[in-house]
């Protein structure tokens, strides 16, 4: 499934509520992954009931090694997103 | 964020109608959820992809009491974020 299938979906089902066009739902949909990405990215966590959480992890620097020459190598300090999917998505899967 | 900001912010953003949107941002992640029940990913491009991975049965620990624990086999979503999210969340400090 890419975006364009799930903007079918979300067109399918705008369809049954009024005048709303593909453009529409494409619109939509853009709109929604930008705004979860542009709350992440201030590190905003973001949660969705039925699906899970997304957020964002402060990891400190630590020494890694490079896998292919053994050599020690310093990773800096970042920032990543981590989703942990909730009990209801879980239960479904393995229902 | 929960669901319901989310919706408010997109809303706000597009001028469509609130109660359309809940509606599409509701089928957005039931779609996700049901493609995922089928076994399929989902790839977003620039946030990033949804897999299934199975886990096969195994004998673990409950961490308080050392008490042996059978997990049965499962399967459990997996998100790898995109590179543009990645670089995102990691840049604007």
């Amino acid at each position: 499934m890419t975006k364009a299938d799930i903007v079918e979906a979300v067109y399918a089902r705008l369809r049954e509520q009024g005048a709303y066009s593909k453009r529409d739902a494409a619109e939509i949909v853009e709109s929604v992954f930008e705004t979860m990405k542009d709350a992440l990215g201030s590190g905003e966590k973001i949660k969705v009931s039925g699906f899970g959480n997304f957020v964002v992890r402060e990891k400190s620097e630590r020494v890694g090694r490079n896998p292919q020459t053994g050599t020690q190598i310093m990773i800096s300090a970042r920032r990543v997103l981590t989703f942990k999917p909730s009990q209801v998505l879980k239960n479904l899967l393995n229902g | 964020m929960t669901k319901s900001q989310l919706v408010d912010a997109v809303s706000d953003r597009t001028g469509h109608a609130h109660k359309a949107v809940e509606a599409a941002v509701h089928t957005v992640f039931e779609s996700m959820v049901e493609a995922l029940n089928r076994n399929e990913r989902v790839e977003v491009r620039g946030f990033g992809n949804f897999t299934i991975r199975e886990y096969k049965a195994y004998t673990g620990r409950n961490p308080k009491t050392g008490g042996k624990v059978d997990v049965s086999p499962k399967r459990m979503p997996f998100f790898k974020v995109g590179k543009e999210l990645r670089e995102r969340v990691d840049g604007e400090q």
